[in-house]
């Protein structure tokens, strides 16, 4: 219910109506709550609405802190089963 | 930097199972998420089995189909009735079991009800059909809230008379306040919802840790994230320092997102709602404000739901609440399955029991 994926931003339009690219697929969507978005931009698609603007460097930050600690994690380990493919989440 | 497979690693995630227990130490951590969409993530991903020991994982009130009451629904189904009116709505509600009957069943003997992606697809049908008084049923969190807001903000600009809503939008702030307030369910700390908390940002939440002593992190949903933000959660319990954090951090900002609060806001009030399981919770609900009570679906369509009850048998309140698990209740797997659901919590996707169904029985 509170799904919402991420998709790249291909053009905007005066009122703030975009085309996206959600996996693939060019949809239509309102950027009225993400006022600095732009062509370019990842945004998170919730309910035919952008609910939010995807920051890249505090993703970037966010894998390294998760490096570090998976480095605290003894154990080599198998890797894990790959979760399933698709924007299904 | 596409912002999902860089964040289901499996030889990073084997090694964040493995930090989780070490830290976890020798008794396990209970940690409730408060998401259905982080319930699925979890379940898909198999991450209770593989920290079984170290963590236990509980799902809370975090699916709004199953947490409307009873008598929205059978509101719902009543206004199908109405010879002029065309019900929309997200398609997990369609499915849910009235007392009665259901949107479903009472779609196949002729009502009007159709699945919309989006409350604007809703604005498009009753643009399209001047005849019809289209009513989007308007359910879901402060994540779908403020959509619902923008179009009817839409609706009402454009001039069209024959768009209403029907608002069991809810809050979880409150339902978490109320939840753990009823001390039935004993938690160590929350894994927050991302996308609710895109909008509200970190504020609304303070009070777990500063009255609750309950540590709780705004959680992603991607494998590595939920991994990252239950890491967080138990080195916080097991350091006694509860705070609120995000882990999500590249969709969540502290303040959460302005613009839609504002557009939330100028719609909707807060108002008292009923819970499935949880009750009526002072607060927790959004109605229409009064500048738009003529697009108010529960003013202009007075429907009689006294005979509404929820079903017999049917464990969903217990599960919602943490204090049941789906296979505790007798109906489940048995009575009550994903083709013939007798509770909401097997209809949605989301729902507990439909993910303990799919992919978690023991």
């Amino acid at each position: 219910m509170c799904l919402a994926v991420p998709a790249k931003v291909l053009s905007v339009a005066e009122d703030r109506s975009a085309v996206v690219d959600l996996g693939g697929v060019r949809r239509g969507t309102s950027l009225a709550f993400c006022p600095d978005a732009t062509v370019g931009d990842y945004v998170l698609i919730h309910a035919g609405y952008a609910i939010q603007k995807l920051d890249e460097e505090e993703a970037k930050e966010t894998l390294s802190l998760l490096e570090q600690m998976a480095a605290l994690g003894q154990s080599e380990g198998e890797p894990l089963a790959a979760a399933e493919e698709g924007p299904g989440r | 930097m596409k912002f999902v497979d860089e964040f289901r690693d499996p030889t990073l995630a084997a090694r964040l199972v493995a930090a989780i227990r070490e830290e976890a130490g020798g008794w396990p951590v209970r940690l409730m998420e408060v998401c259905g969409t982080h319930t699925v993530a979890i379940f898909r991903s198999g991450l209770r089995q593989l920290l079984a020991g170290a963590v236990e994982l509980l799902s809370g009130p975090g699916c709004p189909v199953c947490v409307t009451a009873q008598r929205d629904i059978d509101y719902a189904i009543g206004l199908t009735a109405q010879a002029e009116v065309t019900l929309a709505t997200f398609g997990d509600m369609v499915k849910v079991p009235g007392t009665r009957s259901s949107l479903q069943r009472a779609r196949a003997e002729g009502a009007d009800v159709r699945v919309v992606y989006s409350a604007s697809d809703a604005v498009r049908l009753a643009a399209e059909r001047p005849n019809r008084r289209v009513v989007f049923l308007g359910v879901g969190f402060e994540t779908t809230a403020p959509t619902v807001a923008a179009s009817l903000g839409e609706a009402r600009r454009r001039g069209l008379d024959n768009f209403l809503v029907h608002s069991v939008h809810k809050v979880v702030p409150p339902a978490l306040r109320a939840l753990l307030s009823a001390g039935e369910v004993r938690v160590d700390g929350l894994i927050l919802p991302g996308h609710v908390s895109t909008i509200i940002g970190t504020a609304p939440y303070r009070f777990l840790a500063d009255e609750c002593r309950l540590p709780g992190v705004i959680t992603g949903f991607e494998p590595l994230d939920v991994l990252q933000g239950i890491y967080a959660l138990v080195s916080m319990v097991r350091q006694h320092r509860p705070a609120i954090a995000i882990q999500y951090r590249r969709a969540v900002r502290p303040e959460g997102n302005p613009a839609a609060l504002r557009a939330m806001a100028e719609v909707f009030a807060p108002a008292d709602a009923e819970w499935r399981g949880l009750g009526l919770i002072p607060g927790s609900g959004l109605r229409l404000r009064e500048e738009y009570a003529a697009f108010d679906a529960a003013r202009v369509f007075p429907v009689d739901v006294s005979f509404s009850r929820e079903p017999a048998g049917c464990a969903c309140g217990r599960v919602l609440c943490g204090t049941a698990r789906p296979p505790d209740c007798r109906l489940f797997a048995l009575a009550c399955t994903p083709d013939h659901p007798v509770g909401p919590c097997m209809v949605s996707s989301e729902g507990t029991c439909a993910a303990y169904y799919a992919y978690g029985r023991e």
